[in-house]
């Protein structure tokens, strides 16, 4: 595996560059943590107020769509692992195919967000723009629907960035690949299995709720 | 000979996940009342502890990562307590 020339004048080895790049970004995706943490508040704090009218809204999500973006996005999450694992010189090509592959899931995961989006809009559900729900549980479903799509399309957005990401790395991984490219897909994969992590939570609690009742 | 085939503890997090998915889609339709949400929420935080530990790789990480790593959730952890302290507890 070729090296980068020279690693820069602040880390001592090409080891303590790799492990400062690490904990840069658990440090970055604890910043993270806390920017979902505060829609997490936001939901339990009026999902604790209005339990029926988040059951409710919840009933009206497209739990197959849902379930079919997790397995998705884990799925995705698998092929990017797999890359950082075999990483070399020698099995570039299937590095840069693998993530690919997880790139190509991600846009599935987009259209199928899209697709679930429209079908939202078709049924009037979506706040400030066409919601036309009415009875004694309005107040209730349209704080869930602005809850839901605040946080997936904020989800989304990071979504879309990391696939940015992954897609660089595999053009750098493919023609020259070096421990800074290992480094930098390393970070990358933590990003990426990080907006993995959000989705489960956001599965859950978008979607789940609810089914039970009759 | 260079290593291309993913390892198994990959292979079992990936199927692990895949089952705890069809397990939290299966058991939202079971009748268990607030307890569908602690089932839920459970599984949930049961998947990111697979992701983060095999997929992130934080099993073979030392204390110094595992702290910048919890640090998150340290902080994640005040945030919900203190926020909905007041909501979970008044009458």
């Amino acid at each position: 595996m070729r090296d980068s020339p020279a690693f820069a004048r602040q880390f001592t080895s090409v080891s303590h560059r790799d492990e400062s790049a690490e904990l840069g970004m658990w440090v970055f995706i604890a910043t993270e943590v806390l920017l979902f943490g505060g829609l997490l508040l936001a939901y339990f704090v009026y999902r604790h107020a209005y339990p029926q009218g988040f059951a409710t809204g919840s009933r009206h999500t497209e739990i197959v769509i849902g379930t079919a973006n997790t397995a998705i996005l884990l799925t995705s999450s698998f092929l990017v692992a797999w890359a950082v694992e075999i990483f070399s010189a020698e099995t570039r090509r299937l590095t840069a195919g693998l993530l690919a592959g997880a790139i190509c899931l991600g846009l599935a995961f987009i259209v199928l967000k899209g697709i679930e989006y429209h079908g939202e809009y078709e049924e009037h559900l979506v706040p400030g723009i066409d919601f036309r729900f009415t009875g004694s549980l309005a107040n209730g479903v349209q704080l869930f629907f602005i809850f839901y799509f605040i946080a997936t399309a904020i989800h989304a957005l990071h979504m879309i960035i990391g696939i940015g990401l992954l897609a660089v790395l595999a053009l750098l991984c493919r023609n020259a690949p070096s421990t800074r490219h290992r480094a930098g897909l390393h970070s990358a994969a933590l990003y990426w299995h990080f907006v993995d992590i959000v989705w489960i939570f956001l599965f859950a609690l978008i979607y789940l709720p609810g089914r039970s009742i009759t | 000979m260079t290593q291309s085939r993913p390892s198994l503890p990959l292979v079992a997090a990936w199927l692990g996940l895949l089952g705890l998915l069809a397990l939290t889609v299966t058991m939202a339709y079971v009748p268990l009342g607030a307890a569908n949400a602690v089932v839920a929420i459970g599984i949930g935080i049961t998947k990111a502890a697979l992701v983060a530990a095999i997929f992130m790789e934080l099993r073979h990480r030392d204390a110094l990562t595992l702290l910048f790593a919890g640090a998150g959730l340290f902080w994640l952890g005040i945030l919900l307590w203190l926020g909905l302290m007041d909501f979970l507890t008044r009458t």
